[in-house]
């Protein structure tokens, strides 16, 4: 699992590569939570197009995300999502709580 | 001539595993060519089983033995996912969506509601004490 970030004004862009289950959540959990508070972040932004597989360990870490975000009056999305990915996200309801964008670009506008 | 054919892997309760596991069936699955999908579902659900068993079964001690049982006749697979960690109390409230026991991890709670949704069969046994076995069954090419 690698995870790469940029920030964009007070979005953190988080982009991971690889798989995300139950072992890789640890890592992408204390990596991604320790960028946000250091770099004062608001929302947090996902970048999915290098991720080939996620199982439901990986919605429980985007809840994760969604509350500590929320708290801080943030919004939390994703972008470049897969189809095989978007299928977990629709089945846990969880992309109700956070909207996916086509693009980078796209989903740095509607955060903006 | 039916296309017949089995495999068992064991592999210790650590995470790293979780991945290796899920690979492994995919590998002996793709015996069959199946779909990008089809193989897709098969890992998710491989995933799901065996982080149940490391995070409840074995409650994160590395120290436990998880067993694949995989078989697949003509199009039709079967895999069993074996521990024998502590058992599942109640089977009905553990497939509950949602339902989790995890209380300082963050766990979504949708094991079991994946599971179902991948493969076309899921059942579940245990014994508390002794350990559980998921057995599914999907389908190919339906």
């Amino acid at each position: 699992m690698s995870i790469d970030f940029t920030m964009v004004d007070r979005t953190l862009l988080v982009t991971l590569e690889g798989e995300i289950d139950h072992h890789t959540c640890v890592e992408i959990r204390q990596t991604v939570d320790r960028e946000y508070q250091k770099r004062r972040a608001k929302n947090l932004l996902f970048d999915f197009a290098n991720i080939n597989f996620m199982d439901s360990s990986g919605i429980g870490m985007l809840m994760g995300r969604y509350r500590s975000v929320a708290i801080c009056g943030g919004e939390i999305g994703l972008y470049n999502v897969s189809p095989e990915a978007w299928r977990i996200l629709s089945l846990s309801g969880i992309h109700k709580l956070m909207k996916t964008y086509s693009s980078k670009q796209e989903a740095i506008e509607a955060l903006a | 001539m039916p296309k017949k054919n089995s495999m068992q892997i064991q592999f210790s309760s650590n995470s790293l595993n979780e991945s290796f596991a899920r690979v492994a069936v995919a590998a002996f699955i793709s015996q069959l060519d199946p779909t990008v999908e089809e193989l897709y579902d098969i890992k998710m659900a491989v995933s799901e089983a065996v982080t149940n068993s490391i995070i409840h079964g074995y409650e994160n001690e590395e120290t436990g033995e998880i067993c694949i049982n995989c078989a697949y006749e003509d199009e039709v697979v079967n895999i069993e996912i074996i521990d024998h960690g502590k058992g599942i109390p109640n089977i009905e409230e553990a497939m509950t969506a949602l339902y989790t026991t995890s209380g300082d991890e963050e766990r979504a709670g949708l094991g079991f509601t994946v599971m179902q949704s991948m493969m076309d069969e899921v059942e579940v046994f245990s014994e508390v004490g002794h350990g559980t076995t998921i057995r599914m069954k999907k389908s190919l090419g339906v």
